[in-house]
């Protein structure tokens, strides 16, 4: 394989790799159920968009045809992520799960999970 | 009786031709004709569960829109990952309720989609009347600023696109 190539490649595979390991330490270091969801929704499709480009460009390489698989592979990605997230955050509403103390505006959860217009604060 | 219909929804067959070489990565012929049979007949099985949805009226506008949000995604994993390798006690989560002006579900849905793939946003729940979309940050500085942008960025052209 040509260096440049290698090159590209590497590159590519450490960036996605760095971004799938934040992904995984915001898991486990954010305080609560809210702000865990941010990490792997975010974190993870720059993070497989870099492993599966690298794996584009590799294929594509080695094999001298294009290979377009991995390009599938992202738009489920981006489909299917912010609809898990939606999915969990609804749920954790509906079992009342208790954000951080200092998040603001925590009336909203209770008008969100009612799914009605939000109300003015009682006290805040 | 509505007239039975080939094609019942063109860009559907189109796409699944397509995503089916791209499973398959080859344009063989033996993978050009089963694509085209699944092309054909799941349109035809999925047609009568189809909700009606808005068409887009500004492809051009869909492509850029399409663009900018994959620009904003790697800015938002980059901004989220300085958060999270960050102090802890720094961040300052909130809940946003955003008052929305799309109502039907193809644009709403993208939107709750394009709002959890960009900045430090995730969106949480809608209300039923459909008028207000609620929005958990990560970590909020400016509660109007991120209602602004989340509107003028994204539901604008959202609007523009389906012409509603």
């Amino acid at each position: 394989m040509n260096f440049w190539v290698e090159l590209l490649i590497t590159i590519l595979l450490l960036i996605g790799g760095i971004f799938v390991l934040v992904g995984s330490i915001g898991l486990i270091r954010l305080p609560d159920f809210y702000t865990r969801l941010h990490a792997p929704t975010k974190a993870t499709t720059v993070g497989m968009g870099g492993i599966l480009i690298a794996s584009m460009v590799m294929m594509t390489n080695n094999q001298g045809y294009l290979s377009l698989h991995e390009l599938l592979i992202t738009l489920f990605l981006l489909i299917t992520a912010p609809i898990t997230a939606h999915m969990l955050a609804k749920t954790a509403l509906h079992h009342e799960n208790r954000a951080l103390r200092r998040t603001r505006s925590q009336h909203l959860m209770e008008c969100a999970r009612e799914q009605q217009p939000p109300k003015p604060a009682d006290h805040d | 009786m509505k007239r039975f219909r080939w094609l019942p929804m063109p860009v559907h067959s189109l796409l699944l031709f397509v995503v089916w070489l791209l499973l398959n990565n080859s344009a063989a012929p033996g993978h050009l004709v089963l694509g085209a049979f699944l092309a054909l007949t799941i349109p035809l099985l999925c047609a009568p569960l189809q909700i009606p949805q808005p068409v887009v009226r500004r492809p051009l506008l869909a492509v850029r829109y399409v663009l900018r949000v994959l620009g904003d995604i790697v800015v938002a994993n980059v901004e989220v990952a300085l958060l999270v390798m960050g102090s802890m006690r720094k961040l300052q989560p909130a809940f946003v309720a955003v008052p929305l002006e799309l109502t039907s579900e193809l644009p709403l849905t993208i939107l709750a989609s394009t709002v959890s793939l960009t900045p430090g946003t995730v969106s949480a729940e809608l209300s039923e009347d459909r008028r207000w979309l609620y929005v958990h940050a990560l970590h909020l500085t400016d509660e109007q600023a991120l209602i602004e942008t989340i509107k003028s960025r994204y539901e604008a052209p959202l609007k523009e696109i389906f012409a509603c």
